[in-house]
């Protein structure tokens, strides 16, 4: 999954299921670029707005003989004016994504990455423009941006825990976090603050394996993460099963009050469910009317 | 080596270690087991977690028990345990005699006891005891010598292939009376004899006697007879046991006069019995080759039997000059012959050129006077070659004129005219009776009864050589019994009839003898030393105490009682002995022989044969201690979670099955998968050409074929393969396609073997010129040449081009081309019976016989044929819609083809008639 090509072939497959999204976005004066976002009125786009009977200096090209025949005269068929929105993706590549428990299902990286293609395929389906917090890759429409994206995402970061990039978010733009949130909540916090300053709205989507859940360990046991920074020995890990669970539970309340109180949605995926599902929730997410108000 | 409770250590001292152990469980107990190291990257939620329990994870009494278990079970195992270990040999000083029973019996174990002597020696040496040996077989007076002088004679003893008797026993004890004091070291052959105790007591009084005997178990075997149509074979053993089964091999030599084993049997020992029998049914002629029985496994002369002219029943054939007439079976000339030789040998009825080519050992003519030049000249010829001629006279040798004016050759006595008769009613005297036989007689030692009287006789001429051709005369001197040797053999003339007419003779006892002395027959009875009376035997070929036979050399003969009944030894070695014609064995064991074992006295200590051998248990307790550590391998394993962790799982139930069932893979040989993959479902074939181009093609053509077939018709074949001429079988395979090539190699004679019973079993072979078949069914391209070569060894039938009505073009489609990647017409077929006329409103002929053999063609269908593995055409068929329909029609000549194969001329048949007038629209 870390050469390019593979990774945005991986994509594909995930985005061709679905129909393309229409992520729902408030009118924003700063971001009015043609795109397939309806704006109430008639202008290019795709979808049907009206049908206005034609004028000196319409084509004729643009006259709807259909609607024209039922009567004498003659109609010219409007669409709807569509705009794009710009959708931000923040994909977590710290060496503690570089984990799986089992061969049977993926390394969290690999199911994040293949997630945030896919959603940045869908949307760039969509004709919205999509690219990275951070400076490296603003937000584009087109097909070459999947490109550059996929390029992007094949980068991995040697750090442990990644904190979110927050930085370069264009104002009432969307944002979508993808992560394990296994490291310091600050840099969540300042991201998630920052983003509701700026009005900027957006999913955070908590990807976890199932090991990291269940934490099936006995016996004496060195604990180290991926990066090796951390590490912690235990005689009995099965005695510690408990106080994880927990504080993995506590973890999860806070994403999730964060949430709530910058207007953002967080949604839990592990990685032995089908990436679909994944996809799904963030489509869903992403074109909730909650998130657009 | 030192013994603690019954249990000898050979290192004993490494059970100190022992007392280590106690520090040992400490140390383990201290140490808590090692720690799993894991990537995870929750380990940031766990920061701070303190365990709930301060004390370190200790390891489980029960697992440092199984750990201390298999660490004592290695200290122990090195220290070298030993069940019964044996006890220590007394030290001495002093001469020592080593007494060697030196028999047979202790041949198959020699190497064994010589190990043993030379072990003692060294021992002797180390001692510095002076040593003296005394063979019991060959009794000398001891000479006490270093122990070094004697281990370089050892080689040179060698066991006798006799037992130890009283004479030589006599003699040991001679010898031994006059030697100073010495301890004596017996090595026993492990058989009893008489007079043992006797020696052991001269022994004991001269010092300590130890005896060393091997736990062997002897086998003899007995004398073969033959009873009952069969050699029988007994086969004894010292001591009764189990139930044990033996092998007797019969040697022999071969028609081409190599030894070799010419049969053998089996006898088992019942559990508890000493005696073991068995029988060996074999023609006649096998039996005469016979030389010896030996048992498998046994190098001694106790196990082996020479045999003699006992097992040989000479073949006789008894021809009279009268034909038998009903009610006088008392008056046939033949008939007290017959009794006399019945039991003991084959007989043969018939006219004389009917028997000879049979090649009897002896004829018998009983009155028979004139034989025609016709059968004179080969019966000279076969007497000549060794045959023995036994005459009878009788009333027409009395008529006639044979042998009368000059010797006839199958005579060996002129002949008075009539004969004589005495001591009848019209004559004076009394009936003669024999006179005891001569020395030089083959008669010699032969008692005479008085009740044998001569009544009537022919009478020989006095001749020069009369007197030495007579062999038994009358008492009053007349030749009764006269013998000429003519070549190699011999005519003998009993100057009476072989019936009670003339003589007595025949009612008696003496002629059963005289007839076995004459080697005429050979029974168990006439090895009696009173039948052996009087004649003198040469040894020819003697056995050695390792059962091989060798040359007699120069030993003297031995007298015919002797023979039988004095004991073997130095003078009467076993072996084969002859006397005239006759052979005779003298084995080591006589018929009624028994063995036992050697018994010893309670306080004479007996080496090497202890009921329970020492039994080293040193390699038990080591594999104990591995398969302890390995249980401590799995519960450590599962103490530490990482037994039936993820990754874990499979390798540790392969390595239990490992551990456990270290037993080798199913060994299921190439031939049974090739066999199950070409059998399971139809499959096509491809021969393999050694081209890899031609034979990929080849493979995917087939593919492509079978997936036509498949989708279009009711034949389902799996995935073709492709076939090795030299190694695979051919007759799994319905049809072969034959991709010709200049390069392939020419099959071997067993592939064209092969080849050829597949085309007459039914099978096809599709040849494949590939070169459009330019050369029009020549020689003249490269394949064709080639496939000409190829097909000169096959069985192939006179062919023709594909007729317009062969069953082919209509198997499946209606087809008239054949066309593959090329499109030539040229396909040949076997040629119909030019016989066979088309009816008139008849569309074709009716060809109803067998399915072609062959299909040869240059138009590579393979090619035509071929997918790729994705189901598309391999290669380009011609250009545009035509090619395409061209491979369709390739595809149709092959199902055809493959149809034509499975149904035979099933669409030949007429039935089928008004369907096909129908589609063929006439």
């Amino acid at each position: 999954m870390s050469d390019p090509l593979s990774l945005r072939a991986g994509a594909e497959t995930e985005a061709a299921a679905f129909p393309a999204l229409l992520a729902r976005a408030e009118h924003l004066a700063g971001a009015v670029l043609l795109g397939a976002h309806g704006r109430r009125r008639a202008g290019s786009g795709d979808d049907f707005w009206q049908y206005r009977p034609a004028q000196m200096g319409d084509s004729r090209r643009a006259i709807d003989y259909r609607r024209s025949a039922r009567g004498d005269t003659e109609f010219v068929r409007e669409r709807e004016w569509q705009i794009a929105q710009s959708v931000m993706l923040w994909v977590d590549q710290g060496a503690s994504m570089r984990f799986t428990s089992s061969d049977h299902f993926p390394q969290k990286i690999d199911r994040v990455r293949v997630l945030g293609l896919a959603l940045a395929i869908l949307l760039n389906r969509g004709g919205e423009r999509v690219g990275l917090t951070g400076t490296e890759l603003p937000p584009r429409a087109g097909r070459p941006q999947i490109m550059a994206l996929a390029q992007l995402f094949c980068r991995d970061d040697m750090t442990d825990y990644a904190p979110p990039e927050h930085r370069g978010m264009i104002p009432h733009a969307r944002a979508v976090f993808i992560s394990d949130f296994m490291g310091d909540l600050e840099g969540v916090r300042t991201a998630l603050t920052k983003a509701a300053d700026r009005g900027v709205r957006g999913v955070l989507c908590h990807v976890l394996d199932p090991s990291e859940e269940a934490f099936p360990f006995t016996g004496r046991t060195i604990f180290q993460s991926m990066g090796g920074t951390l590490s912690h020995e235990t005689l009995k890990a099965n005695d510690l099963k408990e106080r994880y669970l927990e504080r993995l539970a506590q973890r999860k309340a806070e994403l999730q009050s964060l949430c709530s109180l910058t207007g953002w949605r967080y949604g839990l995926h592990h990685t032995n469910n089908t990436a679909q599902a994944g996809l799904l929730w963030l489509y869903g997410a992403l074109d909730a009317k909650a998130v657009a108000a | 080596m030192m013994v603690l409770g019954g249990i000898g250590f050979t290192a004993p001292w490494l059970l100190l270690a022992l007392a280590a152990l106690p520090i040992l469980w400490l140390l383990l107990r201290a140490v808590p087991p090692a720690p799993v190291k894991k990537r995870f990257p929750g380990v940031a939620l766990l920061l701070g977690l303190k365990d709930d329990e301060t004390v370190s994870d200790r390891t489980p009494w029960w697992l440092l028990l199984l750990r201390m278990l298999a660490v004592a079970a290695i200290i122990i195992g090195l220290a070298g345990p030993v069940l019964n270990p044996e006890a220590e040999q007394a030290e001495g000083d002093g001469p020592l005699l080593f007494v060697l029973d030196g028999s047979w019996a202790g041949a198959t174990r020699w190497p064994q006891q010589q190990e043993a002597i030379e072990a003692q020696l060294t021992r002797a040496s180390r001692l510095g005891r002076t040593v003296g040996f005394l063979t019991l077989t060959r009794p000398e007076a001891p000479v006490f010598q270093s122990a070094d002088v004697w281990r370089s004679r050892l080689a040179g003893l060698s066991p006798a292939p006799w037992q130890p008797n009283a004479d030589m026993l006599e003699v040991a004890r001679t010898v031994l009376a006059g030697a100073g004091e010495f301890d004596t070291l017996w090595f026993s052959d492990t058989l009893a004899y008489d007079g043992r105790d006797d020696l052991l007591e001269e022994l004991r009084s001269h010092g300590a006697v130890e005896a060393y005997q091997t736990a062997l178990n002897v086998l003899a075997i007995l004398p073969a007879t033959y009873e009952d149509g069969a050699i029988q074979l007994r086969v004894l053993r010292a001591s009764a046991g189990e139930a044990r089964e033996v092998t007797v091999q019969a040697q022999g030599r071969d028609p081409a006069g190599n030894g070799r084993i010419l049969a053998s049997a089996t006898a088992t020992f019942e559990a508890g019995e000493t005696e073991a029998q068995t029988a060996l049914a074999l023609p006649s002629e096998l039996r005469a080759r016979i030389t010896r029985f030996d048992i498998a496994g046994q190098r001694s002369a106790g196990a082996s039997t020479l045999s003699d002219d006992g097992l040989r029943r000479r073949e006789v054939a008894l021809i009279s000059a009268r034909e038998n007439r009903e009610g006088l079976e008392l008056l046939s000339p033949l008939h007290y012959i017959e009794q006399a030789l019945a039991p003991t040998a084959d007989l043969i009825d018939g006219g004389l050129s009917d028997v000879l080519p049979a090649n009897p050992d002896v004829i018998v003519l009983a009155d028979v006077a004139t034989l025609s030049e016709a059968e004179a000249q080969p019966l000279t010829k076969w007497i000549e070659g060794g045959g023995m001629l036994v005459r009878f006279a009788g009333p027409r040798i009395a008529a006639s004129d044979i042998s009368r004016i000059d010797e006839d050759p199958l005579m060996p006595v002129r002949l008075r005219a009539g004969g004589r008769s005495v001591g009848g009613a019209m004559s004076w005297g009394e009936p003669k009776a024999l006179s005891p036989f001569s020395n030089g007689s083959p008669f010699f030692g032969l008692s005479v009864p008085d009740d044998v009287t001569v009544s009537a006789q022919v009478v020989a001429q006095p001749d020069p050589t009369l007197a030495e051709r007579v062999i038994a005369s009358l008492s009053d001197g007349t030749p009764l019994v006269t013998r000429k040797v003519l070549g190699q053999g011999q005519i003998v003339l009993f100057h009476v009839t072989a019936t009670a007419e003339w003589s007595t003779l025949p009612l008696s006892g003496l002629f059963v003898e005289m007839l076995e002395r004459l080697a005429v027959s050979s029974s168990a009875a006439s090895t009696t030393s009173a039948a052996l009376e009087g004649t003198t035997w040469i040894p020819r070929r003697v056995l050695d105490g390792f059962g091989a036979l060798s040359d007699a050399g120069t030993l003297p003969g031995v007298d015919g009682p002797a023979l039988i009944e004095a004991p073997t030894g130095p003078m009467l070695p076993p072996g084969l002995y002859t006397s005239g014609d006759r052979t005779l064995a003298r084995n080591v064991l006589t018929t009624d022989a028994t063995i036992s074992p050697a018994t010893w006295p309670a306080d004479v200590p007996v080496r090497g044969l202890s009921v329970a051998p020492e039994q080293p248990v040193a390699g038990w307790l080591l594999s104990l201690a591995i398969l302890l550590l390995l249980a401590d391998v799995v519960a450590s394993l599962a103490l530490s979670g990482r037994l039936l962790s993820r990754s874990n799982t499979s390798a540790a139930a392969l390595m239990g099955a490992l551990v456990l069932f270290a037993v080798p893979a199913d060994a299921q040989t190439a031939k049974e998968d090739f066999a199950l993959a070409a059998t399971s479902e139809l499959t096509l074939g491809h021969v393999i050409t050694g081209d890899t181009q031609v034979d990929e093609i080849a493979l995917a053509g087939l593919t492509g074929l079978s997936d036509t077939l498949f989708f279009r018709t009711s034949v389902e074949p799996s995935i073709p393969m492709g076939v090795n001429l030299e190694t695979d079988e051919l007759a799994f395979f319905p049809m072969l396609y034959w991709p010709i090539t200049p390069q392939q190699p020419t099959p071997s004679a067993e592939a064209y073997a092969k080849l050829n019973d597949y085309l007459r079993s039914g099978g096809l072979i599709l040849f494949d010129t590939r070169d459009a078949d330019t050369a029009s069914f020549g020689a003249s391209s490269p394949n064709g040449r080639k496939l000409q070569e190829l097909a000169a060894s096959l069985d192939i039938p006179a062919l023709e081009p594909v007729p317009a009505d062969h069953v082919m073009t209509r198997t499946f489609y209606l087809l008239q081309d054949f066309p593959g990647r090329h499109n030539s017409r040229d396909v040949w077929v076997e040629a119909s019976d030019p016989n066979i006329e088309q009816v008139d409103g008849m569309p074709f002929r009716d060809l109803n016989d067998g399915v072609t053999p062959v299909v040869i063609g240059g138009n590579d269908w393979a090619a035509a044929w071929a997918v790729t593995s994705g189901g598309a055409p391999l290669l380009p068929v011609g250009r545009g819609f035509s090619g395409e329909r061209q491979r369709e029609i390739a595809y149709r000549f092959g199902i055809n083809l493959v149809m034509h194969v499975l149904t035979g001329n099933y669409k030949s048949d007429q039935v089928h008639v008004p369907a096909l007038l129908d589609r063929l629209g006439q």
